[in-house]
């Protein structure tokens, strides 16, 4: 190799060199000023975990696999997840093996952002090696990479279905500048190498499309337009960058470490939040999967429009889309780049501004005091009142299992808080918190068990009561019939478990329901179950969706469970069982009334 | 010796509400958010769930009643002990989203 220019230089490496210092340099603002809004601790914690061997190993195989591999894409969809891999991966080894052939051949050049972008052009082949051939067949095949990916997206902009989406997001017009600014990068690429190829050399492709053009285009004035388009295609790609979902790219890369330190969302629209919604590439994913979106008019209020509102800064519809949110918590589960849809929904409602703010200090625990040492504590929570079925099949089972109990919401309780969290009102929330906590810690409980998963969830997550048990009922029920405690007989009937979100998503419990129903009769399964289960649309996780509203996502649901065709129902939650029980055309129950009825002992 | 002490009950403070001289622009400001405000038929349903009842004599239809008559101290007290739990939307056989119509009962109103 030899360089065919002394200066190394060549004005159409220009726009590309524009573009490149434009977006590093809002790159690392943004960085700055995110790490910045982070609070004190995280910031520490976060720091911390970038020289930890154990979070740097975790961050670098996730940038791989998520960045570069989209591995998570892969799972979902074969061609979806080439697709994007496709792109990702083979441009990132372009700009490797890139990198690499000026090392070998200019090291003097190394310095030159632009010289491994286009050093095809600034060189030419002197004489032909084993190493040259095969950088520059690497190099072709990995331009072949990306083109085929390219070609994808092309067909899926054109028919998504193919690729198992039914509904994607209407991208900008930004977003459709950098779409086709990104899509031209590398035929153009390709056009260029080709006519430069009989100097520089290539491989299979360059070298074979430069003979097409030598039979017709014989002119080297071909060359320097070409890369001159090639450099202006990478410049506008790299301006537009952040004022498209192409921004993505970046943010992700600052997603993953701020994720793997363990930080979460403590301001609705700054630190981990910011780099959240930046994250989004507006695959659309979360709008098939959300459960809102069987209804026309609330695709619009998924989580894929929540984060774009909030770029725009759009206040009127950011307030409309995070009140109508279910909270289930689904596109959450699927997202491929880890968007927390309904952290950040309730992240925004705990900014509203209210003249009246409840109070529970007037509130007398002294009357809601209880004895339970060496004894069970059973909170059924309030949704469970208006289902009592739930609360006497439970009380049964205790007594069959010999099981000593006390009720602690025999008359009426505190509400655990959840509801209240949901809405975003945490002082209020907290406030319960600690009176529930009192009342718990005072009656020498050793147990807590709980029907109400709305209540285990934050039960779980933001009550303090070391040295408590909190157990679900689905739990404890497994567990006192592995325990020997509870006899239980098989009747013919087929079930079908419907995973409530507070309780699957929202806690992980999966396994135990399932364990105990297969001894009860034959299980079936729910079309979509476990992480990908319908919310029954009763969910008090929407503030505006008016009880006409959700008839609809209960009946999707409904048909979700009944796919194949169970005779009853199941389920292990007070607000799901009401839900569901309103439209079902079947029986609909909990779970610990399956039991009750197929234990005798 | 007074009357009472006589026939054994007093008069009660009257509690007529004179209409003409309530101002109710908040309750029209509240009622253009939430149409439901004047939906409720008083069945009394969500009170009878309401596990806030107990401690603050919350009663969603009261605290409508109230507002409608221009009584908000009376409203905003009882609204003190509301947790938000959504067993009255549960209940309510008008279908009144009933912790939205609270949320916005909590934005507009303030204590005084
Ligand atoms: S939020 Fe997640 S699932 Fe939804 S569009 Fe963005 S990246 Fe895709
Ligand atoms: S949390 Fe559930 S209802 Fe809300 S946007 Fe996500 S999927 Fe839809
Ligand atoms: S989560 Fe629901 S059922 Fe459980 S205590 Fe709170 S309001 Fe009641
Ligand atoms: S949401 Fe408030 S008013 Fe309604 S039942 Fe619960 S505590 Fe009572
Ligand atoms: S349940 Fe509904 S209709 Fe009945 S009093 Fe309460 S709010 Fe009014």
């Amino acid at each position: 190799m030899r360089e065919r220019f002394l200066t190394g230089y060549n004005d159409f490496v220009l726009p590309f060199m524009i573009g490149m210092v434009f977006i590093l340099t809002y790159c690392i603002i943004a960085l700055i000023r995110i790490i910045g809004q982070l609070p004190k601790e995280d910031r520490r914690r976060f720091f911390i975990s970038l020289i930890t061997p154990k979070t740097l190993a975790k961050n670098i195989k996730d940038i791989f696999c998520d960045c570069l591999l989209h591995v998570k894409i892969w799972k979902r969809n074969k061609l979806l997840g080439y697709m994007h891999s496709s792109i990702a991966f083979g441009w990132f080894m372009l700009i490797v093996v890139g990198h690499i052939e000026v090392l070998l051949y200019t090291p003097h050049r190394a310095k030159l952002f632009y010289y491994p972008i286009f050093f095809r052009y600034f060189v030419a082949e002197t004489e032909t090696t084993m190493k040259g051939a095969v950088l520059f067949f690497l190099m072709d095949f990995f331009l072949l990479v990306v083109l085929s990916g390219i070609a994808l997206a092309i067909i899926k902009r054109i028919r998504s279905k193919i690729f198992g989406m039914r509904r994607t997001t209407n991208p900008s017009f930004l977003d459709l500048v950098g779409l086709y600014s990104l899509w031209s990068i590398f035929p153009l690429r390709l056009l260029a190498e080709g006519f430069t190829a009989d100097i520089s050399g290539g491989s299979f492709l360059t070298k074979s499309l430069n003979y097409v053009f030598t039979s017709f285009l014989s002119d080297h004035a071909n060359m320097l337009p070409s890369w001159w388009a090639y450099s202006c295609a990478l410049g506008i790609f790299f301006c537009v960058l952040p004022f498209t979902r192409y921004m993505h790219i970046p943010s992700e890369i600052l997603l993953i470490p701020l994720r793997n330190a363990g930080i979460k969302i403590r301001h609705a629209r700054k630190g981990l939040a910011k780099a959240q919604v930046y994250s989004c590439p507006s695959c659309g994913l979360c709008i098939d999967a959300c459960p809102m979106s069987v209804q026309k008019g609330n695709i619009k209020d998924t989580t894929v429009y929540l984060n774009r509102q909030i770029r725009r800064g759009n206040e009127v519809r950011i307030e409309e889309i995070s009140d109508k949110c279910l909270l289930c918590g689904k596109c959450t589960a699927i997202c491929p780049v880890g968007v927390e849809g309904d952290k950040l929904r309730i992240a925004q409602r705990s900014v509203r501004k209210y003249g009246l703010s409840p109070d529970y200090s007037s509130i007398d625990t002294a009357s809601l005091a209880i004895d339970s040492r060496g004894k069970i504590l059973y909170y059924a929570g309030c949704m469970t009142a208006l289902t009592p079925s739930i609360r006497k099949a439970m009380e049964s089972l205790l007594k069959k299992a010999g099981v000593e109990y006390e009720l602690m919401d025999k008359d009426g309780g505190i509400c655990c808080g959840r509801p209240m969290w949901m809405a975003g009102r945490f002082d209020q929330a907290k406030q319960m918190v600690e009176k529930n906590t009192g009342i718990i810690r005072n009656s020498g409980a050793d147990t807590l068990l709980l029907s109400c998963p709305i209540c285990y969830r934050i039960f779980k997550e933001r009550y303090s009561l070391e040295g408590i048990r909190i157990v679900h009922h689905t739990e404890f029920i497994d567990s006192l019939i592995s325990e020997g405690r509870l006899k239980i007989k098989r009747d013919p009937r087929k079930y079908v478990y419907h995973d409530p979100c507070e309780l699957g998503r929202g806690s992980g419990i999966y396994e135990q329901p399932r364990n105990v129903l297969l001894r009860a009769g034959t299980l079936v399964e729910a079309a979509k179950n476990r992480k990908e289960s319908i919310c029954c649309g009763g969910s008090v996780g929407s503030l505006s969706l008016s009880f006409d509203k959700r008839k609809a996502l209960t009946e999707n649901a409904l048909n979700n469970l009944t796919a194949a065709s169970p005779d009853v129902i199941v389920t292990a939650c007070p607000l799901c069982l009401s839900t569901f029980s309103r439209y079902a055309d079947r029986k609909v129950e909990d779970i610990a009334e399956t039991i009750d009825r197929n234990t005798s002992n | 010796m007074t009357m009472e002490n006589i026939f054994g009950f007093s008069i009660s403070p009257s509690s007529t509400v004179n209409l003409d001289n309530v101002d109710l622009t908040l309750f029209n400001r509240l009622h253009e958010l939430e149409p439901d405000a004047w939906k409720c038929m008083s069945c009394g349903s969500c009170t009878a769930t309401c596990p806030a009842g107990n401690f603050s004599g919350m009663s969603l239809r009261k605290v409508l009643h109230a507002l409608q008559r221009g009584k908000e101290k009376d409203a905003v007290k009882m609204l003190r002990c509301c947790m938000l739990c959504g067993k009255c939307s549960m209940v309510c056989p008008r279908g009144i989203n009933t912790r939205h119509l609270i949320l916005s009962i909590c934005k507009l109103y303030k204590e005084d």
